[in-house]
């Protein structure tokens, strides 16, 4: 095993940092399982920081999805000064504070960076109705409730949802799954009439022809213009408020590290994931999932993290899911 | 035939003395990881990964499944010889394995093993080859009902056709399914049985409780029988493999059997358990003489390994063609996937076929290079068997402990697992099975939910478990066998079956 490591170790260049540098092989915790969006995303960054001589030492994946992604905050929470774990948070660190009581509270981490925005879609399966509109009155009509597929229980795709009924008056029964690629294969085969997947979870199976996109819950429509399938791109996807439906919701993916570390140690990392942004690795990523770009650090940051809880706070708080 | 072509196709990419040289490599590193108690595939295959991410698509995949393969081969070796399950899907493996090795014939039980091995990843290779684009689609139509369905049937068989007393089962499953509770719920995203522990927020870790109830215990059991050597010297010699071959054909309904169980369940996420319990219970079951089961008899090691790795093997295909991964290994190399830029999903096998071919070619010959390589080192494995206890048990608590710590870097799941080797050790004193335990823990949550996203769906109708014939047929299929020593009796009674001395007991 050591030899596996220190082959590997071998295989990367010299990076040109000054100042502290991992002595050990860092661990990337992914609050989520295997094959998720946030897996996914560390795995580019695994690949793009090797192939590119970013950093001496290797970077491990290490699956932390238990407890619905409490676990790698747990474990995040009780690393406090081991400047050799970075976690990859998403809106998890607000909601699951506020649903299950989990005595964690991000500020207690150390903000490296906001690295993307995620998108959130409406999909339904091809055979289903074309166009928003078709689907919502589909689903008021129907005799038994909609089956709305996904992640996990009042977190971000279950808050969608109760907004979509509010918002259109049509009800949903909602099935929380273990991971989005589950709630994508159910829509396939016709087990729920629809998910609120991030683009990159319905992806393959929407270049399949499997699953048609209704609308993107955003202010404006994704920028790529590439085309991902034979005849539509992600920018062909409409938003929600043009189609008559005004729910709007982005996701961060942002890192952090644990709490007390030296300053040293966090600008090694803001520099590592700031050089990561600029790799070919990344850009490609970015276009493939149709993530937004976005990239902030130090006081920027804490403002932006600061505001999108309140954000979260308050919606969590509206659609009934803040434990008592 | 298009397959047939495809496949030869898959073989002329991978005859190349660089890819056969990864192979051997990815065998033996495989085997390694999968010797060592706890460390097993998933975390053997996540620490070689980035090793890959140089390499080629096609290579790098062919080694890592070759890993893979290796760490399944290696897995039935601690389960035989040390009565440690290194994955889930062992744990059948040790009900007769282990006995056979207490009794001297170790080399026996491994060349068994692996040899059933062998056979079961064989039939379902020869299963994804021809019947890929179906089987896919098959996959499809499994919603929550229909895994409800699969997990009853699972549970069903086991207190059923199960040998033990039936109300000690049933003691067992539940406590299982009760520890299976704690830990975040799903459904409702709520803590349960935490009592506001963060150690407990994850849930019990079935490879820790199965490391502590197998392992542990089994470790203390000897110890009070007086550091007795249990396993005598094994001789091993070409003559005990071709010993094992040449009865292989009288088993041949055993292996079909379990092949069928294993790759029809593998096709299921999680199956590949369901499947070597299900697959060692049937062979009971079916058996002239049952109570011969437990006790060190070769066809229950045979039937669990052959549906284990069928069910192993077929898992793959929906992780190729759906992006469901079917075990922890399968998950990573999901992952491993994603990084060389394939993305699973149906449209893998059309735009990416060299690769998906060379790793359908690379199971053929993985798993026949992987069997030569096991059986000419049976003999050094076996040897184990000959170093004393005393030297021989702290090694075991000592890699018992780095396994079970190793899971999920956690000092609090040593403590877990030496308390689930006290509660396997008074398990094993008052007769308790631990099977029914274990399958509870490891299969328990997935139930659950199951049942209560089909009753979402269905708004509490029942009904939904009958809504068509799948379903409809498995449900039907798990009550029959949940009564079937009742229903045997019945139809004996009445003179349809000659089977009344089998239930009259």
């Amino acid at each position: 095993m050591k030899a596996a490591i220190a082959l590997a170790a071998a295989l990367c260049g010299t990076p040109a940092f000054a100042g502290w540098e991992p002595t050990k092989p860092v661990e990337i915790v992914v609050a989520a399982g295997a094959g998720g969006a946030s897996d996914q995303m560390a795995r580019m960054m695994q690949a793009a920081i090797q192939k590119n001589n970013l950093m001496k030492q290797p970077m491990v994946v290490s699956l932390k999805g238990g407890a619905s992604g409490a676990e790698a905050l747990m474990y995040m929470k009780s690393s406090e000064g081991d400047p050799n774990k970075v976690l990859i948070a998403y809106s998890l660190i607000y909601m699951l504070p506020l649903s299950a009581k989990i005595p964690f509270n991000w500020r207690e981490l150390t903000p490296v960076s906001v690295i993307a925005l995620d998108q959130f879609v409406l999909w339904d399966n091809s055979a289903g109705p074309k166009t928003v509109k078709e689907f919502i009155e589909a689903a008021k009509a129907a005799s038994s409730p909609f089956k709305m597929g996904g992640t996990g229980s009042k977190r971000e795709d279950h808050v969608l949802t109760v907004f979509l009924e509010q918002k259109t008056g049509a009800k949903f029964s909602y099935l929380p799954y273990k991971s989005g690629g589950e709630a994508a294969t159910q829509l396939v085969g016709n087990h729920t009439e629809a998910n609120v997947n991030n683009p990159s979870e319905n992806l393959e199976v929407w270049r399949a022809g499997q699953v048609r996109p209704l609308c993107v819950f955003d202010k404006e429509r994704i920028s790529y213009t590439s085309k991902v399938t034979d005849t539509q791109s992600w920018a062909d996807i409409p938003t929600c408020k043009e189609q008559g439906v005004d729910v709007q919701y982005l996701m961060l993916r942002a890192m952090f590290l644990p709490g007390k570390v030296t300053a040293e140690q966090q600008a090694f990392f803001v520099e590592l994931f700031h050089k990561v942004t600029q790799t070919a690795e990344y850009k490609d990523y970015m276009e493939k999932q149709a993530l937004k770009p976005i990239f902030l650090t130090g006081k920027d940051m804490v403002q932006f993290l600061e505001e999108d809880d309140a954000i979260n706070k308050a919606l969590m708080t509206e659609a009934g899911f803040v434990a008592k | 035939m298009e397959a047939l072509g495809l496949l030869l196709h898959g073989f002329a990419v991978l005859l190349t003395w660089k890819t056969l040289v990864l192979m051997m490599v990815g065998l033996v590193l495989g085997i390694f990881v999968g010797v060592l108690p706890g460390l097993g595939g998933p975390n053997g295959v996540a620490i070689l990964l980035p090793l890959t991410f140089t390499m080629d698509p096609t290579s790098a995949i062919v080694m890592l499944s070759c890993i893979y393969w290796g760490a399944l081969f290696g897995g039935a070796i601690t389960s035989i010889l040390f009565n440690i399950p290194g994955e889930a899907w062992s744990v059948a493996t040790t009900f007769d394995g282990y006995p056979m090795a207490q009794q001297g014939r170790a080399a026996e039980a491994l060349t068994a093993a692996f040899t059933s091995s062998f056979v079961g990843s064989l039939v379902a290779v020869l299963l994804i080859t021809f019947l890929a684009p179906m089987i896919s689609s098959f996959a499809l139509k499994f919603g929550p009902p229909e895994f409800f369905a699969v997990y009853l049937l699972t549970f069903c068989s086991f207190v059923g056709l199960g040998r033990e007393a039936k109300h000690k089962t049933v003691i067992s499953m539940s406590l299982g399914l009760l520890l299976a509770g704690v830990g975040m719920d799903t459904v409702s995203g709520n803590l349960r049985m935490t009592f506001g522990s963060a150690e407990l927020l994850r849930g019990i870790n079935f490879l820790v409780a199965v490391i502590g109830l197998f392992g542990i215990s089994e470790i203390l059991l000897t110890m009070e029988e007086r550091l007795a050597l249990r396993g005598h010297a094994a001789s091993i010699s070409l003559r005990v493999v071709l010993g094992v071959w040449k009865d292989l054909p009288k088993y041949w309904v055993t292996l079909l059997r379990s092949s069928f169980i294993g790759c029809w369940l593998g096709i299921t996420p999680g199956g590949a358990i369901a499947a070597s319990f299900m697959g060692y219970n049937l062979a009971k079951r079916f058996a002239k003489d049952p109570e011969s089961f437990g006790k060190g008899r070769i066809e229950g090691v045979f039937a669990p390994e052959t549906a284990a790795h069928a069910s192993g093997t077929s898992a793959l295909l929906p992780m190729l063609a759906l992006g469901i991964p079917g075990s922890g290994t399968a998950a990573i190399l999901l992952g491993g996937l994603m990084v060389w830029g394939l993305n699973p999903g149906p449209l893998l096998f059309v735009e990416h076929k060299d690769f998906v071919w060379g790793l359908i070619a690379s199971m053929y010959l993985g798993n026949v290079v992987g069997l030569v390589l096991v059986l000419t080192t049976v003999p050094i494995f076996a040897s184990i068997l000959r170093v004393p206890f005393a030297a021989v048990a702290p090694m075991i608590v000592v890699s018992c402990a780095i396994g079970a710590y190793a899971i999920q870097n956690a000092m609090f799941d040593i403590w877990l697992m030496l308390g689930f080797g006290i509660v396997g050790y008074v398990f094993k004193k008052i007769g308790i099975p631990l099977a029914p335990f274990t399958l509870a823990l490891v299969l328990g949550n997935r139930a659950e939910d199951a049942f209560r996203l089909s009753m979402i769906g269905s708004g509490g109708n029942l009904k939904v478990f009958w809504s068509n014939g799948l379903v409809g047929s498995i449900t039907t299929l798990a009550i029959v066998l949940l009564f079937w020593p009742v229903i045997d009796g019945l139809l004996g009674r009445v003179g349809l079956t000659q089977r009344t001395n089998a239930t009259s007991r």
